[in-house]
């Protein structure tokens, strides 16, 4: 099944982007891969991946020329933790499929069948630049009864407009540790350690002793057969452990873990992660943080703060960044600005809402960000993309502009000129 | 019928002229049916030196202001604006060329203090979600004065807040407009003669909260019985008022019984006296409200009773009314770009601010959020970018006027506040640059002419007694 959803991901580009050429000219390029901007670059498009990106790009006779003197070039932007097309009125639970509750399931819980690939939410936030959002399933819980060790598996979206969504499923398990872990295992973030203890150990004697298993002659397990397929990749460090964590503590106990167990885990929220910075280097522990986190929300982020993303780059720790506001991953550049503007390198900033999220989920398997061989995913912008006054004039998924207009800007043009006759006549 | 008010805050408020040196006492604010004002402000502001600032780019909050221009603070109140001034002996001197200056920040919607951090159930004190109606609280009984968040928004350039209750209910309670000084109770920052609000809410969150206890209001049109009902109790008592003092002052019933009938007062009724408070014109009205068919027919609510209704908020669909917003005189604070989280929320669009605001109405950019208030400024920039690229000629000049002057009219303070004025009390941010640019900081912040905050100098950067031994002295802003 997944094999088969990653070839429709890499046939993607080229029905999309059939033999078309694009060359964005004259721009200020921000390649996202940590690297200095190139000024007057050229980025050559051709089947909807990059051939070509620098300053001394020929461009071909016949391809479509877009002039941006002036305008500045970032690949497409990630929502490295979200909802998008699992979610479309937060408040209103018959259009929310990301998370679950009282399911007999955790690990196994996949979103990637529940994307809806018209959702409103995507496509305002695809007309700013968003061109790949990371699905990460939730537990809805009271913090009162038991709930799954698991919130599921995050799956990543390609963008691109279409009747079926380009997901890639199992890209990571979600594991709610801290506040919230301790709230699905009894109240003690301790038990969720026991859980997660006994679930790997679980699925490493499934793993050894499947034949057994099957026959009925394996003891009982705590997660279902679907659960422990689910956490193989985990085991094998194929896939990581995506482990939602703040406080200093539990990011330096969830490490001891995954040394002991031999498996990889991304930390997602991180607010104290800057007081662990050189453990998570050392162990190349990506991080996903709100930039813009920095109160003590609760007992696990006394220590959160607006230098949390320049802490932890300093130290060479993989920092990638996610909005709280699930509807507007849009804003991600406004944490990447925020981040700069307390101390953190405008490079990786960039780096942090674009390949970062990529690489420490799928891995840099495929190219990433704005050179040859990658998708051609790119977003060109008015002035500094990481500034709250610029905006997209154009958006390229696979090579493909898509607009900057939306839902929003249709509501927005029907209502500019307010007169007798009534809005509901103009505009469609 | 009750009576019409002949002069309504805060539109009242702007006719006096507020240039004393000394901030008026808090027996001054408005009166309420009770006899003392209680729980009075404390405030007083701290000692500063004449200070003044030179060669900044000044954006007034008016809607103009200085390429290059000085402002003089002295003795807590905006002394002189305006290019060459001369420093009076003793003054601080700062030499701010390529830095910008813009009156202190306003936010007209903070739950800080009452939804404090750590925001733990034990915190949870900004809805008195019990009854639709409870007119009788004030948020200012709920204000935990160390809140971490009060610091964190004054690194951002906040000087005054309107604190407001909740929107669980109808009528959630009495706003408080403070002033954002750290201080020991919530009385030392309530801002000296500013008039209070009343917090109503429309919409989806009374109706849930209601409906899922099985009681009325369980729909929208039990909201707007529910406020019709509640207007037309107050009508009655605040009548009984008037007629037992008319009784008092005309001497009919000195003594206690003349023509053998005593005038006794009333009985007080805490929740009535707020809403009779509104009637009066003396407490502004935050109306809590996202689409514009119900604004519409909230402010009919407001004309069937006699009262005005101050400013909408959240207001994601002004836009869609910004002609009769305009034309009411009503204040919409919103949102840059908050859409989607509810269905009332789902016609949110990037350019409300700038749309009501090209209509002539009065457009605020507010938080609500404990995280966004440290981020006004980048806020209105979002705003102000949308509307640009809608064609819009927008100035940094103008935009600031929806996190400052606007805001003040809000609040029923702009007499004070809101504009850097001369005589006005002297709030005042000193940014790094542009502030409309994500690079920019406020480098130092000034409270009735006090520096409060310095980002150089971390003794100006006050520190909750909840940060003190939990936070570290490494994380500072």
């Amino acid at each position: 099944m997944k094999a088969v959803i990653v070839l429709l991901l890499a046939s993607l580009p080229v029905q999309a982007g059939l033999a078309e050429v694009t060359a964005i000219r004259g721009a200020r390029i921000h390649t996202g891969l940590g690297s200095e901007v190139i000024e007057n670059g050229t980025v050559l498009v051709r089947d909807g991946v990059i051939e070509a990106v620098g300053v001394d790009v020929p461009v071909p006779a016949g391809a479509r020329l877009i002039e941006a003197e002036g305008k500045q070039v970032t690949p497409g932007l990630v929502d490295g933790y979200g909802r998008l097309g699992v979610e479309e009125v937060s408040g209103e639970s018959t259009s929310v499929d990301a998370t679950h509750t009282g399911l007999p399931y955790s690990a196994a819980f996949d979103l990637a069948p529940a994307v809806n690939p018209h959702s409103v939410r995507i496509q305002v936030n695809r007309s700013e630049g968003i061109t790949a959002g990371v699905l990460a399933p939730g537990v809805r819980g009271d913090g009162k009864v038991m709930g799954p060790v698991f919130a599921g598996q995050a799956a990543l979206l390609h963008l691109l407009p279409g009747d079926r969504a380009a997901t890639q499923p199992g890209i990571g398990v979600v594991f709610p540790f801290g506040t919230a872990g301790a709230g699905l295992s009894g109240g003690s973030r301790a038990a969720a350690i026991l859980r997660l203890r006994e679930a790997l150990a679980d699925a490493r004697d499934y793993r050894d002793n499947r034949r057994a298993f099957e026959r009925g002659e394996r003891r009982g397990y705590a997660l279902t057969r679907l659960d422990l397929e689910a956490l193989l990749p985990v085991l094998d460090g194929r896939i990581p452990l995506l482990v939602e964590a703040n406080r200093e503590a539990d990011l330096r106990t969830i490490v001891e873990v995954a040394q002991s167990e031999g498996i990889r885990v991304v930390i997602v929220g991180g607010a104290e992660a800057w007081r662990a910075a050189d453990l998570l280097a050392r162990e190349n522990v990506p991080v996903i943080v709100d930039a813009l986190a920095n109160l003590p929300e609760n007992f696990d982020a006394l220590d959160a703060t607006l230098a949390n993303a320049a802490r932890l780059e300093r130290a060479g720790v993989k920092v990638a960044f996610a909005t709280s506001d699930r509807t507007n991953p849009r804003n991600v550049r406004q944490l990447a600005g925020n981040a700069v503007r307390h101390g953190m390198s405008h490079p990786a900033a960039v780096a942090a809402i674009t390949t970062v999220p990529l690489a420490a989920l799928v891995g840099a398997g495929t190219p990433l960000g704005l050179q040859p061989g990658a998708r051609a995913d790119l977003v060109i912008w008015d002035g500094d993309p990481l500034e709250v006054t610029t905006l997209p004039t154009e958006v390229f998924l696979s090579g493909v502009p898509v607009g900057t207009s939306s839902r929003q800007t249709l509501l927005r043009d029907r209502y500019r000129q307010l007169g007798a006759q009534p809005p509901a006549y103009r505009g469609r | 019928m009750p009576r019409r008010p002949s002069l309504l805050l805060p539109f009242a408020l702007l006719l006096s002229s507020g240039c004393a040196v000394t901030p008026p006492a808090a027996e001054e604010s408005p009166a309420s049916v009770a006899e003392a004002v209680p729980f009075p402000s404390t405030y007083r502001p701290l000692p500063s030196s004449p200070t003044l600032i030179r060669g900044a780019r000044l954006l007034i909050g008016d809607g103009t202001g200085l390429e290059r221009g000085d402002i003089l603070m002295r003795e807590g109140r905006i002394a002189e604006v305006g290019a060459g001034l001369e420093a009076p002996p003793g003054a601080v001197i700062i030499d701010a060329a390529g830095r910008w200056v813009t009156p202190g920040i306003i936010d007209a919607h903070s739950h800080l203090g009452v939804y404090p951090n750590p925001s733990v159930q034990a915190h949870s004190d900004g809805n008195e979600a019990t009854a639709p109606n409870t007119a009788e609280v004030w948020a200012e009984h709920s204000v935990w004065p160390q809140d971490p968040g009060f610091a964190a928004a004054l690194a951002g350039g906040v000087t005054s807040m309107i604190i407001l209750p909740g929107s669980a209910n109808l009528f959630g309670g009495r706003s408080v407009t403070l002033k954002n000084v750290p201080a020991r109770t919530v009385q030392a920052m309530k801002f000296p003669g500013a008039p209070y609000g009343l917090k109503m809410a429309c919409g989806e969150n009374p109706k849930r909260v209601y409906g899922s206890k099985n009681r009325s209001p369980a729909t929208r049109m039990g909201n707007v019985a529910g406020y019709r009902s509640a207007w037309i109790e107050a009508a009655k008592y605040l009548a009984d008022w008037d007629q037992y003092e008319q009784r008092e002052e005309s001497g009919e019933t000195k003594g206690g019984s003349a023509g053998g009938q005593r005038n006794d007062p009333p009985k007080r009724d805490l929740r009535l006296e707020t809403l009779a408070g509104v009637l009066k014109g003396e407490i502004i009205v935050h109306n809590h409200c996202y689409r514009a068919d119900e604004m519409a027919v909230m402010i009919d609510v407001a004309r069937e009773f006699g009262y005005r209704i101050g400013t909408f908020h959240h207001a994601v669909e002004s836009y869609k009314i910004a002609d009769l917003l305009a034309e009411e005189g009503i204040c919409s604070a919103m949102w840059a770009d908050w859409w989607g989280f509810k269905l009332e929320s789902l016609d949110g669009i990037r350019e409300n601010v700038a749309m009501v605001d090209a209509a002539g109405a009065c457009a605020i950019v507010h938080s609500d959020s404990e995280i966004g208030i440290q981020r006004l400024n980048q806020e209105t920039a979002k705003a102000m970018a949308a509307g640009r690229r809608m064609g819009l000629d927008i100035s940094p000049e103008l935009a600031v006027t929806w996190i400052t002057r606007n805001a003040a009219l809000s609040a029923g303070v702009l007499d004070q506040v809101g504009t850097l004025e001369t005589g006005k009390m002297a709030d005042v941010v000193l940014w790094s640059g542009d502030p409309f640019s994500v690079y920019a900081l406020a480098d130092q912040v000034y409270i009735d002419g006090a520096l409060v905050f310095d980002r150089q100098d971390p003794a100006r950067q006050p520190v909750s007694d909840f940060a003190l031994g939990h936070v570290s002295t490494e994380v500072r802003p």
